[in-house]
């Protein structure tokens, strides 16, 4: 199933007009504050009407305000999940969860129920209060109860914003089951580039109202003339599979033919993985480095270069693993007379590599 | 504390007249103060100004205008006698005036806990497929319930110690329309009635009390309970 959604809206001085179809997995609506992603996302949940627009899910039509359709909200079969959980502090988790399925018309086998909540691991929490909930549990049931409501399109804002570094790492996975297990379309909004490294099935970044680029998000995180949320978030996701752990504490993966070294993973070998790799952790060297502690040294050539107004470069090296952003000064990109073709080697510190960065 | 048959039919009626005034004023109360606290329409301050003329207006004025709209022999009332309903110099009619009076109090309870309730929970009940009645019966209404009866009791309590309308409207008539503040009133007229207004005093004191200490109970629950996301 595919969301296919156009839109232009006005608040004051900023327009937005926006046009992206989102897949099923998780497409991640992708830019800084500002940028208009939880307007299209209150659009397409119906908490707001734009001013023009087409909102539909294969044929089932959401908004079109030619035609002068604009279903409300509680039509749009809809499981949003919100920045805050928003859970309803007069109902206990038990019943919160369960609150969609009053008004879903066919009632649905409480298997469903035990399914979910063993899944999000909630089950000693239902018979409490909201309020006595952490950050991590009350975001866990938010995710549940909007499963439960049986939607055919999962909208989530910004779901780990107000977490710590702890509790996000506690949520991904979910996050990443519901990408790889659920058939509806998933529209989430972030500005992190972790959480859209780790959980992006297709990126649509936004800049300024206007969708810059959308596609996969090898594709799209890979490209140096897109940066949603600026320059010091870019980064390119590699696919690499785990061939070895090491008694050093060391993983081995192969991409593409080319060895790469992380910190241990938690997951068995033959594992496909999507590692991001921070452009800013990556150094360049036009000779083949030796007698360098960095372990992970990728050849390749350069694809393109992007000068900014600050004093750094973005250069898209094209690896036999992929593509692969180093973020370097533009003193060294003309020292180094990088330009289209030159071949070149990436060199990424294996400890540069955050764990929340690599993920199945 | 023993009161005699004339006292205690005083304040029976006067329990009988606030229970009505309160109850049946109750829904008109709650969609007033939703109106006022979310809807934006033409008139909004005219109707705001409107619920809370009887606590400006002296009550004497509510009690004439009352009385020139529903004795019998205006349009009104005319109209409504024709179809048995009856509220000049009935207890009916005292229920009508303390309803008006206990009004505003009502209203504005009842507001104050529907505008500290987080429109965003509403748009999440939505989101799970409640049209807006059931928000408003699931999420609205339990979150507003301390508050509702918070302004229930004030408008109970009002409504006991209504005089200057009721006895405008009513009159003080024993068995029909004489509340406990007309009863008080009327005892304190007659040479040795001292005794029988003092007890009435006092009942009228507990009962006050009691339904201020209770309100002020449950608008902290609310507060809690609103509050508590």
């Amino acid at each position: 199933m595919t969301l296919s959604v156009r839109l232009s809206h006005d608040f004051g001085s900023f327009s937005l007009k926006a046009e992206f179809e989102a897949p099923s997995g998780i497409t991640v609506l992708y830019g800084r504050s500002g940028s208009g992603k939880t307007t299209i996302i209150n659009a397409v949940a119906g908490l707001l009407s734009p001013k023009a627009g087409r909102i539909s899910v294969e044929d089932w039509v959401l908004l079109d305000s030619e035609a002068g359709t604009n279903l409300p909200p509680h039509k749009r079969r809809l499981g949003y999940i919100f920045q805050e959980g928003r859970l309803f502090p007069h109902l206990n988790v038990r019943q919160n969860l369960l609150y969609g399925r009053w008004f879903v018309g066919q009632s649905q086998q409480s298997a469903e129920l035990d399914r979910i909540v063993e899944m999000l691991g909630i089950g000693h929490l239902l018979d409490r209060r909201p309020q006595k909930l952490s950050g991590g549990e009350k975001q866990r049931v938010g995710i549940g109860r909007a499963l439960l409501s049986n939607p055919k399109l999962i909208l989530a804002d910004e779901p780990l914003a107000s977490l710590d570094e702890e509790r996000k790492q506690e949520i991904l996975p979910f996050f990443e089951r519901l990408r790889d297990e659920v058939s509806v379309p998933i529209l989430y909004v972030s500005h992190s580039p972790t959480e859209v490294g780790r959980l992006a099935t297709t990126v649509v970044a936004l800049e300024d109202g206007k969708v810059a680029k959308q596609g996969p998000a090898v594709e799209v995180l890979g490209d140096p003339m897109v940066l949603p949320a600026g320059a010091r978030a870019a980064g390119a996701l590699i696919e690499a599979v785990v061939i070895a752990h090491h008694e050093d504490g060391l993983s081995e993966l192969d991409a593409g033919g080319i060895r790469l070294l992380l910190p241990k993973v938690p997951v068995p070998t033959g594992h496909r993985l999507r590692v991001r790799i921070p452009a800013q952790d990556v150094i360049l060297s036009r000779q083949a480095p030796e007698g360098l502690s960095a372990l992970n040294i990728l050849p390749g050539t350069v694809e393109t270069i992007r000068s900014g107004e600050g004093p750094g470069a973005l250069v898209s090296v094209k690896t036999p693993a992929g593509s692969v952003l180093a973020r370097v000064t533009r003193r060294s990109a003309d020292s180094l007379d990088l330009a289209e073709g030159v071949s070149i080697h990436a060199i990424v510190k294996t400890l540069a590599i955050a764990p929340e960065d690599v993920g199945g | 504390m023993m009161l005699s048959p004339a006292e205690w039919q005083a304040v029976h009626l006067s329990v009988q007249v606030s229970f009505w005034a309160t109850l049946v004023s109750l829904p008109l109360g709650v969609l007033t103060a939703y109106a006022l606290a979310r809807w934006s329409f033409p008139g909004r301050q005219l109707l705001n100004g409107i619920v809370h003329l009887p606590l400006i207006l002296p009550p004497v004025v509510t009690g004439y205008l009352l009385l020139v709209t529903f004795a019998p022999k205006a349009p009104l009332g005319g109209f409504l006698a024709e179809l048995g309903i009856v509220f000049a110099f009935r207890w009916t009619g005292a229920a009508l005036a303390a309803a008006i009076m206990a009004f505003p109090l009502m209203v504005r309870a009842i507001r104050l806990s529907i505008e500290a309730v987080d429109v965003k929970l509403e748009q999440a009940s939505a989101t799970l497929g409640a049209s807006p009645p059931w928000v408003f019966l699931t999420v609205t209404l339990p979150l507003i319930l301390p508050g509702v009866l918070a302004g229930s009791i004030l408008a109970f309590a009002k409504a006991m110690g209504e005089f200057g309308a009721t006895i405008t409207f009513v009159s003080n008539i024993p068995g029909q329309t004489q509340t406990l503040p007309t009863a008080i009133y009327a005892f304190l007229q007659v040479p040795g009635g001292e005794n029988s207004a003092l007890r009435l005093v006092i009942v009228s004191v507990i009962v006050s009390m009691g339904a201020l200490l209770l309100s002020e109970m449950l608008s902290r629950r609310v507060a809690k309970r609103v509050g508590g996301v």
